[in-house]
């Protein structure tokens, strides 16, 4: 484990995670705010990592959690990784699919722009 | 040779939802085979594959709650009715879409293949207590929806509102999965049950990970259900979708994320001192916010947006009566109320797609004008959705409240049943509002774009709903005796 304990990535993670939703509220360009979404599903993703391989794989931790940890549990964490890269891919695609089409209708895509739609 | 034993798997589990799947393929090949035709090759196919689904799900009221597919998909009264009303919705949007399609001049094919997908995902995300697959059957759900959305390809507001729809939808998704993985983190188990264990284990730090936790998902189911302040989106995408995506939106999505956080808070009642504030502050403010704010909209779209708003809210009193006290508390009144809403609401949006003509739309509150003398048919129609969404008493919108009402008395939240009645009275004015417009007559000249007749599909999609919201009232006992938990 060289040293580097869970609660640091779960922090890295959290730092991550803020940055892309401080970046959704703020910046105005699609393209950058969807480039902060993918910022929030990898920070998702290493957290699910960190906790795959802290919380239910090491000697410890079983000790701690013996009820909790089997070896499905590994692998939940693990697999759901996978899922979240697939469906981010799925989603980039219809996105960029949406900008193109905005784009293609009034040569500009600045969120500010789109306001034809006001409560 | 050794072998390794295969699982044992109930395929009725899942056949109702590959059916639909297999329809959405069938009318894809359909649609590359024979390019740009008309669709009612498609539209028939997806019926008949929406009803078989639908006998599928039928057969199987009454049968034993099982597991099945490593517990990855369930069976329960839940599960069947609400993958029932799912296919039911679906099949009537699609009854009244092809008109209106036409009308709009987008009669493209994929429409079909993609709504039955998307339908796919929201029966997925209602049939299991597997976050990964919740979270699979969401996204789903919701990357046809974004397509759907942006339908409409030469017109600015559709475009705006597929943007605004698939930001602030995958904004939510990362909050939901941000959410999974510190549920993950706290019972190193993806299943919902989990959460009660671990609870009873008592780890402090799994209960500090697990609230943590339960608030993201919240938060993100909060975005797709539209809960006040996570409401923002949901106006602006449903007037600019082609109104028969708005439709399934109010309906279909809302039932799937529903579902959802009913299988959560059910799951998660020992963190209920945590969760019970906040959702209540959040349902008073969802109830009378969707209602003040519906007042001062002129455009029908806007205003049943704001509506789905506030039923939103009386849904989740329903579900919060069921996390506080799980055992007194069934889903019966759920069930009951996501039927009935879907078919009043799947009946109104269906009325304002009459507004569509020649590529154009027109939803304003001026264009039902004169309704009354075009065609009684759809105005008798509009009387019953609309006094179904008030809550008057001959309607299933009464009985549906009554449920919710008692439910809310059972687990003592008595303050929220207020608000909710007082809602209620406040809602009567912008339907009735809707009523009126109808019964006004058309005085200037005819040939204005007003909403007409309609077609046949049209009409009949009107009928059904309006049959079954008034049908559900009178078959009240038998509709819970199927359906409902025992």
């Amino acid at each position: 484990m060289n040293g580097v304990p869970l609660a640091a990535y779960l922090a890295l993670g959290l730092f991550m995670f803020t940055a892309g939703v401080v970046g959704v509220v703020i910046r105005r360009s699609p393209i950058v705010i969807f480039m902060c979404i993918e910022l929030m599903l990898n920070a998702v993703n290493l957290t699910f990592l960190a906790f795959a391989r802290y919380q239910f794989s090491t000697a410890p931790a079983l000790a701690q959690n013996p009820e909790l940890a089997t070896s499905n549990s590994i692998m939940g964490g693990q697999m759901m990784v996978i899922f979240v890269m697939a469906v981010a891919a799925a989603e980039v695609a219809v996105g960029l699919g949406i900008i193109m089409a905005i784009f293609r209708l009034r040569q500009n895509i600045d969120v500010d722009e789109l306001n034809l739609l006001k409560g | 040779m050794l072998y390794l034993p295969v699982p044992q798997t109930e395929w009725a589990l899942i056949l109702p939802i590959l059916m639909v799947v297999l329809s959405g393929i069938f009318g894809l090949v359909v649609e590359m085979v024979h390019p740009k035709r008309d669709n009612n090759l498609i539209v028939t196919a997806s019926i008949i594959g929406l009803l078989m689904s639908a006998f599928l799900l039928a057969v199987q009221f009454g049968a034993p709650p099982i597991r099945s597919f490593g517990d990855m998909v369930l069976r329960d009264p839940l599960a069947l009715s609400m993958q029932f009303i799912i296919v039911i919705g679906t099949a009537l949007v699609i009854l009244f879409s092809e008109a209106y399609l036409r009308e709009k001049k987008i009669p493209f094919g994929e429409f079909y293949p993609l709504i039955l997908w998307s339908a796919t995902g929201a029966m997925l995300m209602v049939s299991t207590t597997n976050l990964l697959l919740i979270f699979v059957g969401l996204e789903i759900l919701s990357i046809s929806l974004y397509v759907l959305a942006g339908l409409c390809r030469t017109e600015e507001r559709s475009e705006e509102s597929a943007m605004k729809y698939f930001l602030l939808g995958a904004f939510a998704s990362g909050f939901l999965l941000y959410g999974i993985a510190f549920i993950y983190g706290a019972t190193g188990s993806l299943q919902l049950e989990s959460i009660a264990t671990a609870l009873q284990i008592g780890n402090p730090t799994g209960r500090t990970l697990l609230m943590f936790g339960l608030a993201m998902l919240l938060i993100g189911l909060g975005f797709k259900a539209s809960f006040v302040p996570f409401h923002q989106w949901t106006p602006d995408v449903y007037e600019g979708a082609p109104t028969n995506v708005t439709a399934y939106m109010a309906t279909v999505a809302k039932v799937a994320a529903f579902t959802a956080l009913f299988r959560l808070l059910g799951a998660s009642t020992g963190l209920k001192e945590f969760w019970v504030p906040v959702l209540g502050i959040i349902a008073v403010l969802t109830m009378l916010g969707g209602n003040l704010m519906a007042l001062r909209q002129t455009d029908i779209k806007r205003i049943l947006a704001y509506s789905s708003i506030s039923h939103a809210g009386y849904v989740l009193v329903a579900i919060m009566a069921h996390g506080i006290a799980p055992d007194k508390v069934g889903p019966n009144a759920i069930i009951y109320y996501m039927a009935s809403y879907t078919l009043m609401t799947i009946g109104s949006f269906a009325i304002v797609s009459l507004g569509a003509r020649n590529g154009k739309e027109s939803t304003s509150l001026h264009d039902l004008h004169g309704m009354w003398q075009r065609s009684p048919a759809v105005a008798f129609c509009l009387i019953v959705f609309v006094a179904s969404l008030i809550g008057l008493p001959p309607t299933s919108g009464f009985w549906g409240k009554t449920l919710i009402f008692s439910d809310a008395l059972t687990a003592g939240l008595t303050p929220l049943a207020v608000v909710l009645a007082v809602a209620s009275i406040i809602s009567v004015y912008y339907y009735v509002n809707i009523a009126y417009h109808a019964f006004v007559p058309d005085g200037t000249d005819a040939d204005t774009a007003r909403m007409r007749p309609g077609s046949l599909a049209l009409r009949s999609a009107c009928i059904l709903c309006a049959a079954g919201v008034i049908g559900t009232v009178i078959f009240f006992t038998p509709f819970i005796n199927a359906f409902g938990a025992k």
